[in-house]
This record gives C-alpha cells, structure tokens and sequence, in this order.
C-alpha cells in the first residue's frame, strides 16, 4: 500500500483513497497507479516530484477531475469527484479548481485580460464584476500593465502569471500546478515560484506542484515522491 | 453574447482562410440572390395573374390573330363578365434594347379589367379625350424621363400607318402604377380605335382576349363554352386561365425552377465542403485549447455550442452580406433593358437566404462541434 497522509489531524481537503489507474495499450495494460492513498488538508503547499513516467501528472488529472480513476476513490472537500457526471464534473471544476500548466496553455487569440476572464464567462457576473476580478487577479500576479497583450508578446514568465492569474481568478478551492517552470529559466522559474509561495502563505492557497526540479519542491512545505505508481516520503533509491 | 468574443476571436485566427472562406459564401448567396430575381421576373406573374381572368388566344399560336367581333360573341356566353382585347404592338424607342412592351387597348374597359393598374382619374379623363393619347407604367417613364405632356416616336416592325410609315407618334396623357409591389408597371397602352384605323393592314383584327368570369371556380367551364363557341370556325381559339397561359409563357424558357435549383444545389454543396473543411480543420488546429476550455469548467455542451456558434456565424454573415450585394444589384433593376419587367428580389427568398445560412452553419459546423464536444480532457491537453 502506497500512502502518504498531511497529518494535521484535520479533515482533509484531498484524500486519494486506494486509486488505482490502468491504460490499456491495445491489450496490454499499463498500472501507471497502484493502490495509491493520498491526504492533502487545507492550507499546504505540496510538492509531488518523481521520475517522468511515474505518474505524476495522472495523479494530478485524478485530483482535478480531468480523468477518472480505474478503482479507489477521490474526494476534494467532502466530494467524490470520481462519481459525478461529465457535466457537473465540469462544473465542479470550474468552482473549485485552478490549473496551471506547464506551456501556460493560454489561448493566443486573446489577450492576458481574456484569457484571464475565461473561468469568469462561466460564472454569473456581469462585465463589471468579471473586469473587476480580472484586475484583481492580474495585480496579485503584478501584470497590470500588460493586461491587453496577447501571449505572443509576452516573456515565459509573464505568460506563466497570466496562468496563475487565471487559475486564481475565481478563487478556487485548490491549485494545481502542474511542471509550473518546466519550460522558464532560473530567474523566471524563482518568481512563479516566490507567487505560488505568496498565495499560498498570504493568501491560504492549497496548493499541489508537479515537478521534477528539487529546487523548485524546496519551496513546498512537503514533498511527496512517486515512483512506479507508490507514494513514498522518501525519494526512491 | 459574454462568448461572443471568444467566438469572434477564434474566427479571427486565420484571418487569410476566414476571409476567403467568408468569399466563398458572400458569391454563393450573391447568386442565390440573383437567380431568385431572375426566377421571380420569369414566373411572378404566374402569381399576380387574376384568377378570375381566362386568357383567350389563336389555337394555332399567339401570333395569329383573332377578329375583333369576337369580343360580343364572348360577352354573350354564360359565365363571361367581360372580355377586352390587345393586340402585340412589338415598338422600338430610339434602339432595339430600349424594349418594353406596348399594346392598343380599349381604354375604359381595358382599366375595368386590370384593376392592379392605378391610373388617376384626372389622367383617364385625359386618356379618353386623347385619341393619340397613351398610357405608360410608372418603372418605364422614369427609365426614359418621360413626363405627362411629352411625344413620344415609337417604331413599329410589325405595325405600318396607311402612309407606310412605321413611326408611330402618341401623347403621353397618364402614368399608371401597381396595385402590388410586384405588378408589372413597364408596359405601355394607347387607344385602339386610333391604332386601327391608322393601320396599313390587319383592319379588324386583334391579338388575344382577356376575359373576366364571374365565377372562378367556373372558369374551366367557361374555357369550354369559348373554345366550342369558335370551333370550326376560321379562327379557332384556345382559352385558359392566365396563370396557365403566363406559366406556358414561361416554360418556352424551360423548367426555371429546377434549372435555379440545379445551379444552387451545384454551388451550396461545394461551399457545403469548403466551410466544412474550413470548420474541421480550425477545431482539429486548436484540440489543446479546447481541452484547456474544458479543463477551466467548459461543459461538453458549451464546448459544442461554441463551435457551432462558430460556424454559424461565419456562415450568416456570409449569407447576410451576400444577400446584401444581390439586393444592391437587384435594385438597380432589370439587367435585360426589359426583358425581365418583374425583377426584383421577393421577401420571402430573402428570408429563405437567412434559414439557408443558418442551415449551412449548422450543416458545416455540427460534425467539428461534435469532435470537440467528445474530446477528453486529458488527452487534448498533451497536444497543446
């Protein structure tokens, strides 16, 4: 059995409970997790880092219900995210997570203060309130200033926080970053690092980091390490 | 509308493809456009054509005429209102195009069974004490500036004066209009009594008969009564309702209808493949960023809509600017010089041409849309 609980003694916010994922390559079937157990409370910054291949992102895209697990269960405060229809998972996510990617993933046709505004399109605010968030999110993430750019006009860096902003803007329940400075050099990999730090300290974001870079799991307050499909606390030897 | 930018900017990608796309469609309903007129010229007088009038003509053909004493051997059968004649005139002004058609008439009788046609009374009144007087549609006079007052040559291939000459001169006294947007307001009527007696030849003698029934439903019958009462005789005729007689007018040309639907059919099907694969391809460019889209909260559906949105979009308007520029074309009238008098682009095409946007956006659009809408999350992110 694979587990790794936040031990605070509080209800969690995450709990993985014995997931288990299987692609199927044809007739091979690939366990990419076994028998897995995770519990994230409310509040902590967790790093997940491991090898490529062993899983991390497929864990991550079980948490923010962008992919059912084969068995076991995962519940985001209180909710079995595996058990709800495509639309209301649809809608779950919306309201309760954000995403960050590792290529930004913003849609090059808008600018940052669109792309920023998407999750908003979803929720019931007029233009005014959604204008409002959007430049709330976009001081947070200190992009004011480039608020009509497009993304082929901005740094690496700055597209990673017109990310952020859009993963922030509705105030998600949870942040999942996923290789968030996989693709920034050092300089600009340090100040996404420094504004997950902030929004989780200052602004009590759950947050859970995919990466492979040990210098960027030091900013979390744990780490946890996956390897073959197992959690451990310890990186494999 | 709060996706109306995000729809708008996704056509906005490829602006060269969008653009040429957007072509595609605007020449399609130009044309669409077009041939609606050119049908609507060719067959909208089947519509307008009374219901209660017969068409009474030579049974040979139009061009043999008929004697002008068979207006009260008409008058007397059972079932006939009234019955006048007209006679083909076939007048040139100034030059062959400027053709419009012409026609001696017996004034007063003639306006009793053309009620469409709304001549003042002042100007009937002029039209009766004018024996060179004549009467033209209010389309024509303003395509040749022609006022009341004005004399009017016009020379006639058929027609000579007992003198030999074939310019006939008349006095402008009246300028009727149409009853209905679509009533024919290009022809020109003057007296009989004064073309007869001027005529070289053909003393007597007159084209074909219009004639009123007083009941409709007994029409048929009374076609009957008038064909079995010339039977035999020198000059036998073949009566039928005028809308028959203005449809077998109009298939001499051939079947307008199936030869604008054929052209059509030919022409929205290709733009059917362009906008479709116009469609599919900016869905198959952007499958991360739809994944993207659902990964924030898009459902399947909104997901759908917003492709389908897309397309619609560019297809109405396609569709609305090339409805546009056939109606600015279409306005500009009768393209022929005369030929086509009932040019004009009718209400309905045109809001046939709106559902066929739509139609073709939805046509184009649902399979891309539907794509997108079953894409899976996880698996359209690795290919952003």
């Amino acid at each position: 059995m694979s587990e790794s609980n936040g031990g605070n003694g509080k209800n969690p916010l995450v709990a993985v409970d014995a997931v288990e994922k299987v692609f199927h390559r044809g007739s091979e079937e690939i366990h990419v997790l076994r028998d897995l157990h995770l519990q994230v409370p409310a509040g902590e910054f967790l790093a997940l880092m491991g090898p490529s291949g062993s899983g991390k992102s497929t864990l991550l895209n079980l948490i923010g219900g962008l992919d059912r697990p084969t068995r076991g269960t995962v519940s985001i405060a209180g909710e079995h995210v595996d058990q709800l229809s495509d639309h209301r998972l649809a809608a779950w996510r919306a309201r309760h997570i954000g995403f960050v990617f590792q290529l930004y993933n913003l849609l090059p046709v808008l600018s940052a203060e669109r792309n920023v505004e998407l999750p908003l399109l979803l929720t019931p605010l007029s233009k005014a309130e959604r204008k409002k968030h959007v430049e709330t999110a976009l001081a947070v993430v200190g992009l004011s200033h480039r608020a009509q750019h497009y993304p082929r006009t901005l740094s690496g860096g700055e597209q990673q926080r017109v990310g952020i902003a859009r993963a922030i803007v509705t105030d998600p329940t949870l942040l999942l970053c996923d290789e968030p400075t996989g693709d920034l050099d050092r300089k600009a990999g340090d100040e996404i690092l420094d504004l997950l730090q902030a929004l989780n300290r200052e602004h009590g974001k759950t947050i859970i980091m995919v990466t492979h870079d040990p210098h960027a799991s030091a900013r979390a307050a744990r780490t946890v390490y996956l390897n073959k499909g197992q959690l451990s606390q310890e990186p494999m030897k | 509308m709060k996706f109306f930018h995000l729809i708008w900017s996704n056509l906005k990608r490829k602006k060269t493809r969008t653009a040429l796309t957007l072509l595609s469609i605007v020449v399609a309903f130009v044309l669409y456009g077009f041939l609606s007129a050119v049908k609507q010229a060719l067959t909208g007088g089947v519509d307008l054509a009374g219901a209660n009038r017969l068409v009474v003509r030579h049974k040979v053909s139009i061009i043999q005429m008929l004697q002008q004493s068979y207006q009260q051997r008409m008058e007397r059968i059972p079932g006939v209102a009234a019955a006048v004649h007209q006679t083909w005139f076939g007048g040139i002004y100034q030059d062959p195009k400027n053709f419009f058609m012409q026609c001696p008439v017996v004034p007063e009788e003639f306006l009793g069974m053309f009620p469409e046609l709304l001549l003042p009374a002042d100007q009937k009144r002029a039209w009766l004490a004018t024996r060179t007087g004549a009467i033209v549609g209010r389309k024509t006079a303003e395509r040749f500036h022609w006022k009341i007052g004005d004399r009017v040559p016009i020379m006639s291939p058929i027609w000579a004066q007992a003198d030999n000459n074939r310019v006939w001169e008349f006095d402008l006294v009246g300028i009727y209009d149409g009853r209905e947007r679509n009533t024919d307001t290009t022809a020109m009527f003057f007296r009989y009594d004064y073309f007869d007696e001027a005529r070289a030849r053909g003393k007597g003698l007159v084209g074909w008969y219009t004639v009123r029934v007083k009941d409709p439903t007994q029409a048929a019958e009374v076609a009957k009564l008038i064909d079995a009462e010339f039977e035999n005789s020198a000059a036998e005729t073949k009566a039928e309702p005028e809308g028959a007689f203005v449809q077998a007018w109009v298939s001499q040309i051939g079947n307008i209808a199936l030869i604008t639907a054929s052209i059509l059919g030919a022409v929205f099907f290709t733009i059917l493949l362009v906008t479709g694969n116009t469609m599919s391809q900016a869905v198959r460019e952007r499958t991360g960023e739809l994944g993207v889209l659902k990964a924030i909260g898009f459902t399947n559906r909104q997901v759908l809509a917003l492709v389908l949105s897309e397309s619609c979009l560019l297809a109405v308007l396609g569709g609305c600017l090339g409805l546009g520029i056939a109606w600015l074309l279409v306005s500009r009238g009768d393209p022929t010089g005369g030929m086509l008098p009932l040019f004009s682009l009718p209400t309905d095409d045109v809001f046939v041409g709106v559902a066929l946007s739509v139609a073709l956006g939805v046509i184009t659009g649902i399979f891309p849309a539907l794509q997108a809408m079953r894409l899976r999350v996880a698996d359209s992110l690795r290919r952003m």
